[in-house]
């Protein structure tokens, strides 16, 4: 029986198991909604715009280890969803993104609607398809879904004519696919796994730096093993964080520019650093020359060969996926009778300890006065026992949420890193509690970020998600007004946030819960309140200190030592 | 240093812009590229000149490999390889030069293809240094016109870049 190009995309997504599509429908993609409409497997979330759903579709996948799927029309939709492509892109999400396109024989013609997507989204994308005959429809999506799952992940966009998706062929789902072009790193070369596990052994001063390389491959148990296996020192990277447990004694904290000063200095300045699944970006190292400056053995793995000797020069490169390299670095170890250097060892981790109380460790000096942003990270993570998914959006916030909210699991943390997308929060958050329900989702934002997709409290009315919004509410822009204090003396242009809405209204506008807090005596209470009304959304606006810093503190283009410390406290 | 990428790639529309975009946004140098059909009508082949340090170009090869179009690469400067590139160059050619000018043609192996009396047309074929050298012989103020295709590469005797 022939099927229209519509009917193919639905019954595609079907066979991919797909059980949510996040999307806003138009012109383009009316054949394609009429098909939603007829069958109820793939169930539909309706945004209140298209950024959201991909974020949404971003915050799903990122939870779980499915694909995330979003859908728009032509157009405004595509263009819509390109901050959300690119957020994909830049931390590696596994996405499908399908877009509507005007009828192919428009196509170039300025018709309504018309964009160019596959060269608009081209840079932001781990591949696209332009799809002109229906003929081509499942083979493509059958590629979509392979190319955004397999190998480093990326989001994938189909763009799919409006003539395309109402034409008629045979619908025969592929089995399997072979792309002649693309060949994904499976194991990493066996004998460059062996000599890693010689130079890690011959390690005077370890270091294991791990990133979201760690989360996407799933390797956080191999992980573990190796850094227990060895009681090597392990810090994260921002995308990392959850991919050794923060509880462990032998993680020294996030690393970079708010990292830990005992992360920054110990990168600094060891003599093996094993790289997993991270890029070196600079907000991780900093000065590329400043960290040169101390010699050492870099032994990094990564499944993506560009990642490798991009900014720093690597000694020994492993190409391959994460999980399956560090599987046969733990056997080649295991296997093996020599043990680190004890002696050595027990200098560096006296070293590592010197720096820990050095630093201070992460401080701020509380108030029974003023809110303490740090305070309120600390009682969410309380409160939740350390166990809820936690969503951020861009700015101060994001930085306390991942130094103080200590995550032990991977898949908790979910912040946009890479392109750091205010607006990504509130609609991520949304794809998380999609794909896990049941369980506590929390959205730590500020006034500034959240106002970016606010509108998505409408689809948290509609489809039930009883997210709990933590606002840091500290009037300001906080981020970039700290910026102004350090490097700009103090001309706090444009990061005042005036007019400010009255949120818990706004909340209330919405249907949901809101709630003002504005004494530090009243946080824990509140959190509690708020957590335990499990099928509400409430949106808790925390009055915070407008004068608060992260710290400690990297200046952007400065060397891992050259770390600010909080004021003396 | 100066570096000869060649590569095979889907005949698919979008492919080349993926490799034009990729060059412009990461910065790279492009000095020229060419791209046609190979005998397998499926598949382009690409040669691209461009120079860097070994770190961007190493860069360069991974961010193409990278590319899901690109199917086979190949760095033919890291090894014995021959280049060639196709120039037309349209020169003033009247009274004495007329003679002087066949014979630079005829000394470097070029083929006048078109004449009128005021006019010569030149092919010439070889190395992007060998025709530089011809622009040169000539002299800029005889020149009307120039097209050049970007140089073509290929291995020498075994070197093969196939799928
Ligand atoms: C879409 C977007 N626009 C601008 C920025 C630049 N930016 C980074 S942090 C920040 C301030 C965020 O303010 P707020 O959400 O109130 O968080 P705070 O820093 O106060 O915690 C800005 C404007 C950005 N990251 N994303």
């Amino acid at each position: 029986m022939e099927l229209t190009g519509a009917e193919i995309l639905i019954r595609c997504l079907q066979e991919e198991q797909v059980e949510y599509v996040f999307g806003y429908p138009g012109g383009a993609v009316l054949f394609i909604y009429d098909e939603l409409f007829k069958q109820d497997k793939v169930k539909h979330v309706l945004v209140r715009h298209e950024q959201a759903a991909v974020h949404a579709a971003d915050g799903y996948a990122r939870s779980s280890d499915k694909v995330g799927v979003a859908l728009v029309t032509s157009g405004p939709g595509l263009t819509n969803a390109v901050t959300g492509i690119a957020t994909a892109y830049m931390d590696s999400t596994p996405m499908v993104v399908i877009s509507g396109q005007v009828p192919t024989g428009a196509i170039g013609e300025d018709a309504f609607q018309e964009v160019d997507a596959v060269g608009i989204t081209r840079p932001c994308v781990k591949h696209n398809f332009l799809v002109k005959d229906v003929k081509d429809i499942a083979a493509t999506i059958k590629k979509a879904f392979y190319l955004a799952k397999t190998g480093r992940p990326g989001p994938v966009l189909v763009d799919i004519p409006k003539d395309v998706s109402n034409h008629k062929t045979n619908f025969e789902y592929p089995a399997s696919v072979t792309i002649r072009s693309y060949h994904p790193a499976g194991k990493g070369d066996s004998a460059q796994i062996r000599r890693a596990a010689q130079m890690l052994l011959e390690a005077k001063r370890p270091m294991i730096y791990a990133g979201g390389g760690v989360v996407l491959s799933d390797a956080a148990a191999q992980l573990a093993d190796l850094a227990r296996l060895l009681n090597f020192p392990c810090t994260n990277t921002l995308m990392g964080l959850g991919g050794f447990p923060a509880s462990d004694r032998l993680f020294v904290g996030m690393l970079g520019m708010h990292g830990t000063y005992e992360a920054n200095m110990a990168m600094q300045h060891c003599d093996v650093l094993l790289a997993v699944g991270a890029r070196f970006d600079d907000r991780v190292i900093g000065n590329v020359a400043h960290f040169a400056e101390v010699p050492r053995n870099i032994i990094h793995i990564d499944i993506d060969p560009s990642s490798i000797a991009k900014r720093v020069k690597v000694d020994l490169p492993i190409v391959g996926d994460v999980k399956l390299v560090l599987d046969e670095l733990l056997g080649v170890l295991r296997g093996g009778k020599q043990t680190p250097d004890a002696a050595a060892m027990g200098a560096w981790w006296k070293q590592v300890e010197d720096w820990r109380a050095a630093g201070g460790g992460l401080c701020y000096k509380n108030s029974t006065e003023i809110i303490k942003p740090q305070y309120v990270i600390e009682k969410l993570h309380e409160i939740t026992g350390g166990d809820a998914f936690i969503t951020t959006d861009v700015g101060q916030h994001q930085m306390w949420a991942a130094q103080y909210y200590r995550f032990d699991k991977p898949r908790r943390w979910i912040t946009s890193g890479g392109l750091g997308t205010m607006g990504f929060g509130l609609p991520a958050a949304m794809g998380v509690q999609m794909v896990n329900p049941g369980a506590t989702v929390a959205c730590i934002t500020g006034e500034g970020s959240i106002q970016m997709n606010i509108q998505e409290l409408s689809t948290c009315k509609q489809f039930h998600l009883p997210i709990k919004i933590v606002a840091l509410n500290n009037g300001y822009l906080g981020m970039v007004r700290q910026w102004q204090e350090f490097f700009h003396g103090n001309r706090y242009s444009e990061t005042y946030m005036n007019a400010l809405p009255d949120f818990v209204k706004l909340a209330e506008a919405y249907g949901h819960v809101g709630v003002r807090i504005e004494k530090p005596a009243d946080v824990e209470p509140a959190l509690k309140e708020a957590f335990a009304r499990k099928d509400d959304l409430v949106f808790m606006d925390f009055r915070t200190d407008p004068t608060e810093n992260v710290y400690p503190m990297v200046p952007g283009g400065r060397g891992l030592s050259e770390i600010i410390l909080a004021e003396e406290l | 240093m100066r570096h000869i990428i060649s590569l095979l790639m889907e005949n698919e529309a979008g492919a080349l812009s993926r490799v034009a975009g990729l060059f412009s946004a990461r910065g790279y140098n492009i000095e020229s590229l060419s791209v046609a059909p190979t005998e397998d009508p499926t598949l382009s082949r690409m040669t691209i000149v461009t120079s860097g340090s070994d770190a961007v170009i190493e860069q360069i090869s991974k961010q193409l490999n990278k590319l899901v179009d690109v199917a086979a690469l190949i760095d033919l400067s890291e090894g014995e390889h021959l280049e060639r590139e196709l120039m037309l160059v349209k020169v003033r050619a009247e009274g004495a030069a007329r003679e002087e000018l066949k014979r630079v043609a005829d000394n470097s192996h070029g083929r006048i293809i078109d004449v009128t009396e005021h006019i010569y047309t030149i092919e010439l074929t070889g190395s992007c240094a060998e025709l530089d050298d011809f622009l040169e012989k000539i002299g800029r103020d005889l020149i009307l016109e120039t097209v050049r295709t970007g140089a073509s590469g290929i291995g020498r005797g075994e070197r093969i870049l196939k799928l």
